[in-house]
């Protein structure tokens, strides 16, 4: 794995950046036109994201060039946040505290560093198997029988959303794709930018045309038009971008309506916990965005699923289906 | 951190707040304005902290004013110790600086704040002319509970409440009913 920076990657992040530049200079146009209070807070916050968005794009191309090492990084980072705000909003007794440590000073980084190694076989059973056991052990250890079950069963969901989900998106660069060699980290890219775009594209499409909500008791925010417009969008767009990927385009267009559907549905989930929770957002860390969480819900579901279809087609048995 | 109804002051002040974690203080002081920091002083007990590492961080680097606790003491001591200790308190007081406090005189649970200890009202009662700030400290007990020595990065809040207003003529229970229900209402805010 290799991530040196070749012309098409270069061309998409210009692009991208781009595409930022516009969505600022019409944030700056709406912010001076709109005047009723209800628009203003709608525009302040959407240019709150657009910034927020500069930073996080900046922090995303700088680890890229680092290398794979940078990309492992900044994601081991993002689920140690990630956890923090998990572990904050949920409540945990302090019978579980050494467990917590093991979590998020061993675990993440275990898991981090195997997918480094390429140790394929170790990383995707560590967290799912290992710390499976390990949670219970060692909250029995402890001595605390008050709520086990359900103690143990929410610091094992945090360390899969986390840690295990999350870590599948750096996973790809260890993917080795014949005739795709070294360029695993435009995998990563097209993720990223499929998955982002589709939750921009639904927030677009709601915002322009929503009317009925297709969950109202877990996000009143999302609605038909919104999913469908966004889902419709993000696929053709992850269709046309299939010249960067290894796919051809009607692949391209299956692995973009797979990866949008699992990220419209990490979306409606965590969602469902902060509803249980009584919050809105998993804390401020990004301005207009909530905290890393509420941007990462939608690559915790998608990147595992999208890093299984593409091993199993295009690397264990390509050719295998057509 | 959040200040509610209450500013950052050069104004002297004594910060009171919840007491859960070892890193109350150090936190309560951190979030504190820079210029605001060399003069806030906080109180610690001299049988946890008056020795080796512990020592060097309270008094070396947050110029913390070590007292004694009354707890384990005979009643005649108690009395002494006391004394001594408002003594103290007073003088780290002076003519500029602040301090903070731990009224509850031992880490909590976390769940509920503890009965108050006298000491706060008789040095309100010496020096009425200070603003007594309540602060409430959220979730530190999850970052280093009593009795770990490992942290978790929970994610922790300070917040400040409105300096109490108590009148020329309160009791001692008033006082610290008063004082005790300042913090509390915090939690909820």
């Amino acid at each position: 794995m290799n991530l040196k920076l070749d012309h098409q990657m270069f061309l998409v992040l210009n692009v991208v950046i781009g595409g930022l530049v516009l969505a600022s200079v019409i944030g700056f146009i709406l912010s001076r036109r709109v005047k009723s209070d209800d628009g203003r807070a709608t525009i302040d916050n959407l240019n709150a994201r657009i910034r927020a968005w500069w930073i996080m794009i900046g922090i995303f191309s700088i680890s890229f060039l680092i290398g794979p090492a940078g990309s492992m990084l900044l994601f081991a980072f993002v689920s140690l946040l990630a956890l923090r705000e998990y572990v904050s909003l949920i409540s945990t007794a302090r019978a579980d505290h050494r467990t917590l440590f093991w979590s998020f000073f061993v675990f993440t980084p275990l898991q981090y560093w195997f997918w480094y190694e390429g140790w394929y076989g170790l990383a995707v059973i560590l967290i799912p198997v290992y710390a499976f056991l390990f949670v219970p052990i060692r909250l029995v250890l402890a001595g605390e029988t008050t709520g086990f079950l359900d103690r143990a069963a929410r610091i094992q969901w945090g360390l899969m959303i986390c840690v295990y989900c999350i870590s599948y998106a750096p996973a790809l660069l260890t993917l080795s794709i014949p005739g795709y060699f070294k360029q695993d980290a435009k995998l990563l890219l097209f993720l990223v930018i499929v998955v982002q775009l589709s939750d921009v594209f639904q927030y677009i499409w709601g915002k322009l045309l929503g009317k009925r909500k297709i969950a109202p008791a877990i996000s009143p925010n999302k609605t038909w038009e919104g999913f469908l417009g966004g889902v419709t969008s993000a696929v053709a767009l992850g269709t046309a971008l299939y010249w960067m990927t290894p796919f051809p385009p009607l692949v391209a267009l299956a692995m973009s309506l797979a990866i949008t559907l699992m990220g419209f549905a990490g979306g409606l989930t965590m969602s469902a916990i902060k509803r249980d929770r009584g919050v809105k957002d998993f804390g401020n860390t990004i301005e207009g965005h909530g905290g890393i969480l509420d941007r990462m819900d939608s690559i915790c579901f998608s990147a595992p699923l999208f890093f299984h279809l593409t091993r199993w087609f295009f690397v264990t048995h390509p050719g295998w289906f057509w | 951190m959040r200040w509610v109804n209450c500013r950052p002051s050069s104004r002297q002040r004594v910060y009171f707040a919840n007491h859960t974690s070892h890193l109350d203080f150090v936190v309560l002081w951190s979030v504190l304005p820079r210029l605001l920091r060399e003069k806030t002083r906080p109180v610690a007990a001299r049988d946890y902290w008056n020795s080796g590492v512990r020592k060097r961080i309270a008094v070396n680097a947050f110029h913390a004013v070590l007292v004694e606790r009354g707890d384990k003491m005979a009643d005649g001591d108690r009395l002494t110790a006391a004394r001594h200790t408002l003594d103290m308190l007073l003088e780290a007081l002076g003519e500029k600086n602040s301090l903070i406090v731990f009224p509850e005189g031992t880490r909590g649970n976390g769940l509920q704040v503890g009965p108050f200890k006298s000491g706060i009202y008789y040095l309100w009662s010496k020096r009425p002319d200070v603003q007594f700030v309540p602060v409430y400290l959220s979730n530190l007990n999850r970052i280093l509970p009593k009795g770990e020595f490992l942290p978790v990065p929970v994610i922790s809040r300070v917040t400040f409440g409105a300096p109490l207003c108590p009148d020329a003529n309160e009791t001692k229970d008033s006082f610290l009913a008063k004082a005790h229900d300042a913090v509390c209402a915090l939690r909820d805010v």
